[in-house]
């Protein structure tokens, strides 16, 4: 940062901006870089990578359920001796992928991939700032991830397989390596990987909240942020408060498996030896784990609402309906997001007692998701919308978060889980309303940010196949997974053929099996369009989706420091589209009132006078401070 | 079925065709200037593709339901499962509402929108009063929901009645062992893990004079029809969860942590029999909890009897002192003339004579295990 220390002028700013990063060399730029653009980048392509192994992953196990009889030999050269003779999957190799599958998507995919790739690049874009609060410890962030994932990879290849009790890793199970071979060594890295993991969801957490708290830019109060950057905030401290506790249950474990303590065990036998330990509680862990595990269901899905708000606006051109109660109720649900995680725990034993306050606060949840799904309603009444891959997106997430949410009140109901808990009901409730949700909102995100990242457009056509096949796939995998449910089936189960309860539906979850083949198969279309288009795509305009905030003012490819010159201050909220009396039908957050005289609202006019005290600020450009 | 699949089949063949065709016009026009208006390619076809997907849709989902209700459970077996199945397709049938009308008004929505030239948008950010009726009309109808489901939770985790037949069921990898209180005084002996063995695989307590009586069986449970069944649930290695699904019973099997269950079946297995008309049903239970490599094939069969043949079945039973004779050596000495009741004759003698010649027992119940 030398170079460009104690500079005064804008344009000698910019200058020597530019001499100085072409000294960075190639580590600098892109493998340790503090740059938020291409740490978001680095770990929206990590993300990617991982979602390859953890979709493939679900196929595979998508296959043993669906055509039990099919031979899996053609696996054998990736799998291995996970493949017996027979061309069969090995039972302990599925509760593995099962395991591991959730695992991945929910942690590496959703919240890395999600959060890390759009908080880092559009906080400080869309703000006005520079970069994030420290960019060194934003770098650490992403290697912390990239460890973690390292340290997880590696277990997949583990002798005896990664960690298998279920993504919620439950002990006395996991926490006894003669239960199951998913519990040694393999369970010794998915802690290991997840500390590290959580370390990193840390330090990026704190570098968000720093950033959007004190790096807005001239005139960007709160009440003009855009709802992406609201969204980035709140998950970001559910992270910050959930993460540490989920560190802390691992930690426990950790001691549980290696140092002879007993937080989580009681009363064992196994393997015909009676254990010593005493007075541990394995449901501890369950409420540890939960008190993050129901949150983190908030942070993978926050941010992807977020996205769908600003690209729902841009798209709709008109603003986003109950800018305020969108706010509101993202904060409603952030809040109630930390007192409702014993819901997961409904049949564990728990006092009933606890079960009907956790199922009153947790159907109280169901009001602020409502009122989020009917503004999304009424920012399409009436507007001019242009299918963009990005918007087609965003109204399928709309679609998926309300189709899955409302099963969401069924289980949330502690008198109807008792049937329903662990069976593929709640499989299907989830998929549709965190997983297929958020990945949507990823989805939404990369196709309307590309631009903006890469300088370069992806294909609008190919885009919108991509939405057609996934969406029609994704609804044909998990309505039918709902009857599946019904009848009783359980979950993390190698095969139905052990009782005559699960003795049917033969047919049905062929047809979920083949239509996840198909969802999947439509996602290389997206993989070719994203790579392709890096490379060989159309150059983007300045502002593509003729969009209001800030991110748009920037170069079509920012440097270091995003803005050439001084930074945008910012005059007005960024939803004001298609406002009656303007020449455009988007009037970018740069735009001061005063240019704008056609289209005021007279309290907007009353703000023209403040313009001059907005201009005159300039206190948060990170370059020109000194250090 | 196959139907179904080529059905699927097709659509991606079809769509792959699409993709190709497009993908040509697509190489040819990268590197086309762009203009200054928004870019609205294919937007008459998505718009229409919504309409389609929301007729589709409907008719797909209704038409699997129908078809997929013949495979749900039958009736509840049990008076807690009709009140929670009564429940669930009630809450079902008022969410079917919401789900329709939001689907519905997004889809057309999307369709009746779509971007015209010339056109434009509705500036229109709120409107207090809409607001606040879409967040109050959910709030009454959740607590309705809440309500409705509280009475029924609070009913069916009330205390246990006290008749209620007390029925232990123990979880390890990978089979569930039910134990009864006994043929004559009905009560569950104590137990402790640290007396877990081969044989005695639920740790029965030999130093309690009620677990003399008490039985165990590693394959089969059986109950009464029509009085509360109180389960008594433990787990001895990692957790495990008792799925009755026919009776609509769940809960979870933690070491260290006893649970219990209680309910009301009222349909023995030969009424279901009949009913269903299938001679070769059965009740069935299942883990839920993932417990490890065997955990799909955790199967107990359960019976429901008529009081009558469940009597006759329990008087039947052998005792587990009968069954492992041995074990008298473990009885307190003051106790082990009421023990003796339950050993067969011609194996109480060696057994209590080995017992008496060691030094208080001690050393015989080392070697037992």
């Amino acid at each position: 940062m030398s170079a460009i220390e104690g500079l005064e002028t804008a344009h000698h700013h910019a200058d020597e901006h530019d001499h100085h990063h072409e000294a960075q060399s190639f580590w600098q730029k892109y493998i340790f870089c503090e740059d938020h653009k291409v740490i978001a980048k680095q770990y929206l392509i990590t993300g990617i990578l991982w979602a390859v192994i953890g979709i493939t992953m679900s196929v595979i196990f998508r296959i043993q359920l669906g055509l039990p009889d099919s031979n899996l030999s053609w696996l054998k050269p990736v799998l291995g001796g996970w493949i017996s003779d027979a061309g069969k999957l090995d039972p302990n190799f599925y509760l593995a992928l099962v395991t591991m599958h959730g695992t991945i998507m929910v942690f590496f995919v959703l919240t890395a991939g999600l959060s890390g790739t759009f908080s880092n690049f559009l906080i400080p874009l869309q703000i006005g700032a520079r970069d994030m609060a420290s960019g060194f410890m934003n770098m650490l962030s992403y290697w912390f991830f990239f460890l973690a994932s390292v340290i997880m990879f590696a277990s997949l290849f583990l002798q005896q397989g990664p960690a298998a009790g279920g993504w919620v890793i439950y002990p006395p199970l996991s926490a006894l390596p003669q239960a199951h071979p998913g519990s040694g060594m393999g369970m010794t890295l998915w802690l290991a990987s997840m500390a590290f993991f959580i370390v990193s969801q840390l330090l990026g957490g704190i570098n968000y909240i720093t950033t959007v708290i004190n790096l807005r830019t001239r005139g960007m109060s709160f009440d003009r942020l855009p709802l992406t950057i609201w969204s980035f905030l709140i998950t970001a401290v559910l992270g910050l408060i959930s993460f540490p506790v989920l560190l802390s249950s691992v930690l426990l474990l950790i001691f549980d498996r290696h140092f002879g303590t007993s937080f989580y065990l009681s009363d064992i036998y196994i393997n015909g030896e009676a254990l010593p330990n005493v007075g541990g509680s394995p449901i501890l862990f369950q409420h540890l784990f939960w008190f993050l595990g129901h949150p983190e269901v908030y942070i993978v899905l926050l941010p992807a609402l977020g996205i769908t708000s600003e690209v729902i606006a841009t798209n709709s051109r008109k603003p986003i309906f109950g800018y305020r109660a969108m706010i509101a109720s993202m904060l409603g649900i952030a809040f109630l997001a930390f007192i409702v995680w014993a819901h997961h725990m409904f049949v564990t034993g728990m006092n009933p007692f606890l079960g009907s306050v956790f199922m009153f606060l947790t159907l109280i949840i169901a009001v602020p998701s409502a009122v989020k799904g009917f503004n999304y309603i009424t920012t399409l009444w009436k507007g001019n919308i242009v299918f963009t891959p990005g918007m087609l997106f965003s109204i399928g997430l709309v679609s998926l978060f309300v189709s899955g949410g409302l099963t969401g009140i069924i289980l949330g109901n502690s008198a109807l889980d008792i049937q329903l808990h662990d069976t593929y009901f709640v499989v299907a409730h989830f998929h549709l309303v965190m997983g297929a949700a958020s990945a949507f909102g990823l989805f939404a995100g990369v196709y309307h940010w590309f631009p903006k990242m890469f300088g370069r457009m992806m294909n609008t056509t190919l885009g919108q196949i991509h939405f057609w096949m996934t969406f029609i796939g994704i609804y044909l995998v998990f309505i039918p997974m709902h009857y599946v449910g019904i009848a009783g089936f359980p979950r993390r189960y190698y095969q139905f053929t052990s009782y005559d309860f699960t003795h049917k539906f033969m047919d049905m979850n062929m047809f979920i099996s083949i239509a996840a083949i198909f969802t999947f198969l439509a996602q290389f279309i997206f993989l070719w369009n994203f790579f392709y288009s890096i490379f060989k795509g159309r150059k983007s305009p300045q502002n593509p989706w003729r969009s209001n905030t800030l991110e748009w003012t920037a170069p079509i490819i920012p440097g270091h420091g995003n803005w050439e010159g001084e930074i945008p201050a910012v005059y007005r909220w960024s939803y004001d589209y298609s406002k009656p009396g303007a020449k455009e039908d988007f009037i970018p957050q740069n735009i001061p009132y005063s240019q704008t005289p056609e289209s005021n609202f007279p309290h907007e006019n009353e703000l023209i006078a403040i313009e001059k005290v907005i201009e005159s600020q300039n206190f948060n450009d990170q370059f020109k401070t000194h250090h | 079925m196959y139907i179904i699949i080529a059905l699927v089949a097709l659509v991606f063949i079809v769509l792959t065709g699409v993709v190709i065709s497009r993908l040509q016009g697509v190489l040819k026009s990268i590197n086309k200037t762009d203009s200054d208006e928004v870019e609205t390619s294919g937007n008459k076809v998505n718009g229409a593709m919504f309409i389609v997907i929301l007729i589709g849709g409907a008719v797909s989902i209704t038409w699997s339901y129908l078809h997929a209700r013949e495979f749900f459970l039958p009736e509840a077996s049990s008076i807690h499962g009709r009140r929670t199945d009564d429940l669930f397709w009630f809450s079902m049938g008022i969410l079917t509402i919401p789900f329709i009308l939001v689907n519905f008004l997004v889809f057309y929505f999307a369709w009746k929108y779509q971007h015209k030239k010339g056109h434009r948008a509705t500036f229109y950010p709120e409107n207090h009063k809409l607001e606040l009726v879409w967040t109050i009309i959910p709030a009454i109808v959740m607590a309705l929901l809440v309500f409705t489901g509280w009475k029924a939770w609070s009913d069916i985790t009330a205390e246990a009645p006290r008749d209620a037949e007390v029925i232990e069921i123990t979880g390890k990898q990978f089979n569930w062992i039910a134990r009864y209180g006994g043929v004559d005084n009905n009560k569950l002996g104590d137990y402790n893990y640290k007396l877990i063995d081969a044989q005695n695989e639920v740790g029965i307590d030999l130093s309690d004079e009620n677990s003399f009586d008490d039985f165990t069986n590693p394959s089969e449970m059986h109950i009464p029809v029509g009085r509360p069944v109180l389960l008594k649930i433990r787990a001895r290695d990692v957790l495990h969860s008792v799925f009755i699904p026919h009776m609509r019973v769940k809960m979870d099997a933690v070491p260290g942590m006893p649970t219990k269950f209680w309910f009301v079946p009222d349909k023995t297995t030969a009424d279901m029999r009949a009913e269903t008309g299938n001679p070769k049903f059965d009740y069935e239970i299942a883990c839920t909890e993932v417990c490890g490599q065997g955990h799909f094939s955790m199967k107990m069969r359960l019976i429901v009897d008529d009081e009558a043949t469940y009597k006759k079945w329990v008087s039947e039973q052998a005792t587990f002192l009968s069954t492992y004779p041995e074990y008298l050596a473990k009885v307190p000495e003051n106790l082990k003339a009421k023990a003796m009741k339950y050993v067969p004759a011609e194996a109480a003698t060696p057994a209590a004579d080995s017992s008496a010649t060691s030094a208080g027992g001690a050393g015989a119940s080392s070697s037992l295990r």
